[in-house]
């Protein structure tokens, strides 16, 4: 079957899975019914256990779905820990579903994969040699990847039906009362992790740093947790703002920031009590910068700033050029640190953040959302998943849930060395180009032919160098050429969901 | 054109390539390794093996170490590398680009 963005789905496994092809971004009113978790009731007075392969045991069984958090990023020690008690211990047919897979993880899943300890994966994403190995065909089983909105949805709703939480905290008290903001591995918001401690039937923290009971601000509660594993360390500071987080001197991607800063202030969105989100890449970092500028020259404040969280945002809130930080994840150590000196930066579970089946998630809320791309097709869907050779290296992240922003903004080079960014078609569609509003390049600025008052507001300003789509695929090809369609098997390696659960697009494995 | 030593030009960084040309007895025989060669090997191959061909070379071994490199880059690299390996730098058929 092919679906409303144009790509075949397999029709068997479509069937044999039950899933819905992708139709639209408008979510609608539907109703839905929430799950609740099993729970062991006790007083608590025995939760702290020394050994965690005695808490495994207690706690897994064959066949069991088990979670973990990424806010360790690469600097995770947790995830390995538990994992190789777990394949030493010889257990079965598992299923992971953490919140994201980061490259110090690959190595152990892939491990766990080839001994049939894990048969089952969904994550937000997954990069370098598990990409690799998945893309090849390494599992079995299509992976799931679901956005960190439609993640908190599929537990809220019991598509996932999480088993066992073990999730890395830098405190915990006796009773289990955590937060991300103290000890020697801080990575401040908990965001991702306080779904898995609200609806998972067994909540297991593991943490170096015991503290005294109670412990606050106890963004996971003692209401939630089973036990509380003492470990010798539970992750590397150094590595935890590693990653995503960078200043940019790229002239290309500075000129990009400055053209985004354009839009942003010519737009009808930019006025006293406007809100943003920006992503983690170079070009998203620097607009931050240009749009403080902007602030202070025009007297603009926002009322809040969302998202994965950068320093640069929470020095804006430092300086009273925005009034909340709306915190689901920090990207860098300054951002973890500034959550507990700051009460208006404010934690959120990813439910809040971005869960589309919501009361109202704070995405709903936001006007300017500027995101990135690994390739833009002349529809304006968004690649952030697949690389020019069609290999797994991405994660959804945020990027489909942010985009139900008033404006979307995609920033991208127009090629990146030999490779273009915008496309006659994208490798994997992730993002509809229904919720994307505006591609800016170095070489101009398209504005999506859906939104006709945004092409009618921009055309008055004289600097903006608004331009189509098909021009820019146009400059891009006599720039790199025309690339051989990459070769793939039929064998599917993993489905892309929307945030409603829908399929939009799936990936396969790639021919050697 | 003779091919009288090793000729090497380009470096490994971004969007450059690396030719490195030796004497060869069977055509041009080209040993790729390329970032994008499942999009873009074949046609880094023709650029190579054109250029070479409008300098007279027939027979050559090429080592092609490419970082995402555009066609310009790839026939210019590859005029300078034959040149060196013809140790005909000082007099550069530039037509040949």
């Amino acid at each position: 079957m092919e679906n409303k963005v144009k790509r075949n789905l397999p029709d068997n496994l479509m069937s044999e899975m039950g899933l819905k092809p992708f139709e639209t971004v408008d979510i609608g009113n539907p109703e839905v019914n929430r799950v609740a978790p099993k729970v062991r009731v006790t007083t608590g007075a025995d939760k702290v256990v020394n050994s965690l392969e005695e808490v495994i045991k207690r706690t897994v069984q064959d066949g069991m779905t088990i979670s973990f958090h990424h806010h360790f990023r690469n600097g995770d020690f947790a995830f390995n820990k538990v994992m190789d008690l777990i394949i030493k211990l010889g257990y079965k047919n598992l299923t992971l579903a953490p919140s994201s897979l980061t490259g110090i993880m690959n190595d152990k899943v892939i491990e766990a994969i080839k001994k049939g300890v894990i048969t089952d994966i969904t994550s937000s994403g997954m990069r370098g040699s598990l990409g690799d190995f998945i893309s090849h065909g390494g599992l079995k089983k299509p992976v799931i990847f679901r956005s960190h909105g439609n993640r908190a949805r599929s537990i809220e709703e019991g598509e996932i039906k999480i088993d066992v939480a073990f999730l890395g905290v830098p405190n915990a008290d006796p009773a289990g009362n955590a937060n991300g903001q103290e000890g020697d591995a801080i990575f401040g918001s908990l965001g991702y992790a306080l779904i898995d401690a609200q609806y998972a039937n067994k909540v297991v923290l593991l943490t170096d740093n015991i503290v005294d009971y109670p412990n606050t601000p106890a963004s996971i509660k003692q209401t939630q947790v089973d036990y509380v594993v003492k470990v010798d360390q539970i992750g590397d500071a150094d590595k935890i703002g590693s990653g995503a987080t960078r200043f940019t001197k790229d002239p290309k991607e500075l000129k990009i920031a400055q053209m985004v800063n354009q839009v942003i202030v010519n737009s009808p969105y930019y006025k006293e009590g406007f809100s943003f989100q920006t992503g983690s890449g170079g070009a998203a970092l620097a607009v931050t910068r240009y749009l403080r500028q902007s602030m202070i020259n025009d007297g603009i404040t926002a009322s809040f700033a969302l998202g994965g969280i950068t320093k640069p945002t929470t020095d804006l809130l430092d300086e009273g050029l925005v009034k909340k930080v709306m915190d689901v994840q920090d990207f860098d150590k300054g951002a973890a640190a500034s959550m507990a000196k700051n009460k208006d930066q404010q934690e959120i579970d990813a439910s809040w953040y971005a869960d589309p089946h919501n009361k109202g998630a704070v995405v709903n809320n936001l006007d300017i959302a500027i995101l990135s791309a690994l390739q833009i097709d002349t529809d304006f869907n968004v690649n952030v998943m697949t690389g020019s050779d069609g290999v797994i290296r991405g994660a959804i992240g945020g990027h489909q849930d942010a985009a139900s922003a008033k404006m979307t903004i995609i920033t991208a080079p127009l090629v990146r060395g030999r490779n273009a960014t915008v496309v006659p078609a994208v490798e994997t569609v992730v993002t509809p180009g229904d919720s994307i509003d505006v591609l800016v390049t170095e070489r101009g600025i398209a504005i999506n032919p859906k939104r006709p008052d945004l092409l009618a507001a921009f055309s008055k300003v004289t600097n903006l160098n608004i331009i189509d789509i098909k021009e820019l695929q146009k400059m891009a090809e006599q720039q790199v050429g025309s690339p051989k369609a990459l070769e793939y098997t039929d064998n599917t390696v993993a489905l892309i969901q929307y945030r409603d659960g829908s399929i939009i697009d799936t990936i396969k494995q790639v021919k050697e | 054109m003779e091919i009288k030593t090793i000729g090497v030009a380009g470096t490994l960084e971004s969007s450059d390539i690396q030719i490195m040309i030796s004497k060869g007895t069977n055509g041009i025989q080209i040993d790729l390794d390329s970032e994008v060669i499942k999009a873009y090997g074949d046609q880094i191959k023709e650029v190579i093996i054109t250029t070479l061909k409008k300098y007279g070379v027939q027979n050559a071994k090429v080592k092609a170490t490419d970082k995402g490199a555009l066609d310009c880059v790839i026939a210019a690299r590859t005029l300078t590398a034959v040149q060196r390996a013809t140790e005909t730098s000082d007099q550069p058929k530039l037509e040949v680009l």
